[in-house]
């Protein structure tokens, strides 16, 4: 394989100042040529709508895409826990700095110094943002804003709106791009899905969408293209991820030569219901907020598990000297609140241990009793009340839990039929989120010029694992505050570039390859449902490549997901016609793409020998079983360029240089 | 469980619809009936017959994108609960289902179970916003809100936009979708600058809309998925008399 290495594009000067020194000196595109520039924006999430209002507000001509009927709808408004910012309103000793080291340091240093920094910078900007907005973050007495610790670190810099963050910041960039689009400084484009990538003289200047009502396969041109398209965390088939994200615009990107970086990196969420049946759709996320009141543990005996499982003994039988609370007890320091990758790490230690306490054996409890208790006792203590009654207490503290966490505990009690203020909640790890993503340099561009990445669909500021109450930071850091200014730099060199000519033999070309892809997939005319290939991909990665990986797994993963590609073309059931508002024929161009990404992923895992983050490589581990970075010879990102379906991908490299933090091993003891 | 599926086929937004009656074996309780309609639409596949366009993302009740009326109520029985996390234990072995899409005016069949509703975005880009570009925000603690009210204007901002209040209305009227809007943003000292410009110009676009006006029937509350409260109404109501009464800014 070719080492060729790239360039991240990083500003020099100290980190300190770096990006406000370079946002001063940016070339910039004046005001009446912003009015004949076109920018494609491809996704309405936190990222996308974020940058289309703001782009729309500085004048450009924006078009915008969603595959959704309505720009609201991107699942960014599922998040629950909260977004940072380095405000320091709790004066507990947050600032920039530690933002930016708390991420990178959970991020096990495979991020780039320079961007975590800028994401830490910016953040304090967005919660001003969205609070103008009308974003009604929780709020205390006082009517200042209200602030709680979230996933893996030591100060209160989480902003939230009770457990519909996601949803209210979400609903404010909506709002930003719809008054945008009553200007008409954007136009938006609804149930129309990017199917392929337009490049002109080696530039981003278009995309070809599929209109999903008509099936039309339209040409959009403009002098840049921004993908805002979200993560690729269903390639496991069970994620938390809506049922309809996608990697395809990603993948049409990368099959044009954009580099798909660090696709081994994705996160597994400790908190999600776990699964109870074959025909499961989705997985369902309980906010990680959660574990700051609740205890995680399994019982301590596998005879007492075993029980449960059994349905003889349920959780309240067990006595407290008989639990395990394994997060605390491994970890004392942090306790329930260590990073993802390592609860969800730890949970399944124990479930694979025979301490699992749902009929499957993959399920821990995380219990409120004792932060009912405490809470109750709190509030007894303010009400006045001497020696209240245990019922009292209890009483007093669930009203407490309810009001934090009120919605997650009425979704669990729909989705598993159990009251959790009574029982604790089961839980289980699952797919959330993919910290890889489209190569991109520190102006948020990738190695294709005029083609940009933002929010999850960019791999640029997570390193191996993403922190809590991050990913929100970041898809509003790049829309609102990034990209605004750094797509300057592409676009004031094409000032005299005009309108972009859709009838153009580059724009046809993309056109009949589209076309070609469709008719494809409707004249194998097999047996099989797109969705029975997806769920059938979802296993093999999730058994090789999920929470721990070996060289021996992966290998066997990348056969299978081959074989799984040739049975797909072979025998591939498409209902319908192509004309048409077809579902499934949506489903089986992303299912196409998704087989893609997967061997991609498979590779990348394997080419990295050391376990870092999401990435768990059983062969290097710690002799009690922790993660062992090897930082010597993979301090690097891997961007992958794609050489067809029949050939291997080529390794570039992206060396990662630390100057202002020292590379420690994460211990969270 | 064995259930009895009758489900509204219409191929296109122009060509009527009729219901089709199908059987389905095997439906465990466990599952959501987005993932019951799924397995009808595999075992359709592999009939070789064309599954059942029904619209759905997040399956954890908040994208809003699900919909379906189930035997007459939008989202199906269970109150303040969104079709994809309605599960099959709430209803009996043996049943007859009945599942067709939203009825309004407003929102036009594009096929079978799915609906436009893209006249709810239209709303809000009437003026369903605070004027505020990027950069031009103040600290975020410059403004107190009192928690009470941060916390009223939140009850209405939780709204989903799913048109379940449309469906739910025997006049098809848009009132509480547009009313939480209008509720949250008025409340909210960031909002108040523009709030009488917003009411009337997104009342003005409900209109245009061709959704019907509210006769306080108050069904949209007890379907709403979000227990969005009808005291919104009134508070949209006041608003819009006010604004009426004192604003000639409109637009």
């Amino acid at each position: 394989m070719d080492n060729l290495n790239l360039n991240g594009n990083v500003p020099s000067g100290d980190l300190a100042n770096k990006w406000t020194k370079y946002r001063s000196t940016l070339p910039l595109v004046a005001p009446n040529n912003k009015l004949k520039i076109e920018i494609i924006i491809v996704g309405t999430g936190l990222a996308g709508a974020s940058a289309a209002a703001t782009l729309g507000e500085l004048g450009y001509l924006v078009k915008c895409y969603t595959f959704h009927d309505s720009p609201r709808r991107a699942h960014s408004i599922a998040a629950q826990g909260g977004i940072n910012a380095a405000k320091n309103y709790r004066n507990d000793g947050d600032s920039v700095f530690r933002l930016f080291y708390d991420t990178i340091k959970g991020g096990d240093y495979r991020s780039r110094e320079a961007n975590v920094y800028r994401l830490a910078e910016v953040s304090t900007s967005i919660i001003d943002q969205a609070v103008a907005q009308g974003v009604p973050f929780a709020r205390e007495y006082g009517g200042l804003l209200d602030n709680r610790s979230f996933g893996g670190v030591q100060v209160s810099r989480t902003f939230y709106a009770r457990g519909q963050t996601g949803q209210q910041l979400l609903l404010g960039a909506y709002q930003s791009l719809s008054r945008q689009i009553a200007l008409g400084n954007v136009k938006m484009f609804t149930r129309h899905e990017m199917i392929e990538l337009v490049l002109k003289d080696g530039k981003a200047r278009g995309i070809i969408a599929r209109n999903l009502l008509t099936g039309e396969l339209e040409k959009h041109g403009a002098h840049a293209v921004v993908l805002a398209t979200g993560g690729y965390g269903n390639v496991f088939y069970l994620s938390t991820n809506a049922m309809n994200c996608n990697v395809t615009a990603a993948m049409r990107a990368v099959a044009k030569g954009a580099f798909m970086a660090n696709p081994c990196f994705t996160q597994i969420h400790p908190t999600c219901i776990p699964q109870m049946g074959e025909y499961q759709s989705k997985l369902t996320l309980m906010s990680e907020s959660l574990r700051n009141d609740g205890r995680v543990w399994v019982p301590a005996k596998k005879e007492d598990a075993k029980a449960i499982r059994d349905g003889v003994k349920t959780a309240l039988d067990i006595p407290e000297a008989d639990r395990d609370y394994f997060l605390e007890r491994r970890y004392p320091a942090f306790g329930n609140l260590v990073p993802r990758d390592v609860a969800s790490r730890a949970a399944k230690g124990v479930c694979d241990e025979g301490h699992g306490i749902v009929p499957t054996g993959l399920g821990v409890y995380l219990d409120f009793s004792a932060a009912i208790e405490r809470y109750g006792k709190s509030k007894a203590n303010i009400l006045g009340l001497s020696n209240p009654s245990n019922a009292k207490i209890v009483e007093l503290g669930e009203k407490v839990i309810e009001e934090k966490y009120g919605n997650l505990f009425e979704m669990y009690e729909k989705i598993s039929g159990e009251n959790p203020y009574k029982f604790p909640m089961k839980i289980y790890p699952a797919v959330h989120y993919t910290m890889g993503g489209l190569w991109v340099d520190y102006n948020l561009m990738t190695n294709v010029p005029g083609l940009f990445s933002i929010g999850e669909s960019n791999f640029s500021d997570h390193g191996a694992n993403r922190l809590g109450a991050s990913a929100l930071m970041q898809g509003l850091a790049d829309g609102y505050f990034v990209l605004p200014y750094t797509i300057g730099t592409f676009l004031s060199e094409d000032i005299s570039t005009p309108k972009l000519d859709v009838n153009a033999p580059e724009f046809t070309i993309a056109a009949d390859l589209a076309k070609q892809r469709i008719d494809k997939l409707f004249a194998i005319k097999g047996k099989q449902s797109a969705e029975s290939f997806h769920r059938r991909l979802g296993k093999i990665i999730w058994e090789y490549c999920g929470m721990s990986r070996s060289a021996e797994g992966l290998t066997l993963a990348r056969q299978q997901v081959r074989a799984l590609r040739d049975e797909f073309y072979a025998d591939l059931y498409l209902p319908g016609v192509a004309n048409d508002l077809n579902p499934e024929l949506e489903k089986a161009l992303r299912v196409a793409d998704f087989i893609d990404l997967g061997e991609i992923m498979v590779v990348d895992a394997l080419d990295r020998n050391e376990s870092c983050g999401g990435h768990f490589r059983e062969e290097y581990q710690t002799p009690d079983g922790e993660a062992l970075r090897r930082d010597d010879e993979y301090a690097y990102v891997s961007a992958w360029e794609f050489k067809g379906a029949d050939q291997d991908p080529v390794l570039h490299k992206e060396m990662l240089h630390f100057d202002n933090v020292e590379l420690k091993t994460r211990s969270y003891k | 469980m064995k259930l009895t599926l009758k489900i509204w086929r219409q191929p296109s937004q122009n060509v009527k619809g009729k219901f089709e009656t199908y059987s389905l074996d095997n439906v465990s309780e466990h599952m959501s009936f987005l993932e019951m309609l799924d397995v009808l639409n595999e075992k359709l596949s592999f009939e070789q017959k064309i599954p059942v366009a029904f619209e759905h993302d997040c399956r954890e009740g908040i994208c809003g994108t699900c919909s379906l009326v189930i035997n007459g109520q939008p989202h199906g029985p269970l109150q303040g609960t969104t079709t994809c996390q309605l599960h099959m234990r709430n209803f009996k072995d043996g049943e007859t289902i009945v599942i067709e899409p939203y009825r309004a005016s407003a929102f036009p069949v594009l096929k079978d179970l799915s609906v436009d509703r893209g006249a709810l975005d239209r709303i809000i880009q009437a003026g369903g916003f605070i004027s505020v570009s990027t950069g031009q925000a103040q600290d975020a603690n410059a403004v107190p809100i009192e928690k009470d009210v941060a916390s009223h204007a939140f009850d209405a901002a939780t709204c989903i936009g799913c048109g379940a209040c449309v469906a739910a209305c025997p006049n098809s009227s848009a009132m509480l979708f547009t009313s939480a809007k209008v509720a949250h943003l008025a409340l909210l000292p960031q909002g108040k600058v523009e709030a009488q410009k917003r009411v009337l110009n997104m009342v003005r676009q409900m209109d245009l809309e061709n959704f019907g006006n509210c006769s306080n029937i108050t069904a949209c509350e007890a379907e709403c998925p979000k227990g969005i409260s009808v005291s919104n109404i009134a508070l949209m109501n006041r608003e819009f008399l006010s604004a009426s009464f004192s604003s000639n800014d409109a637009n």
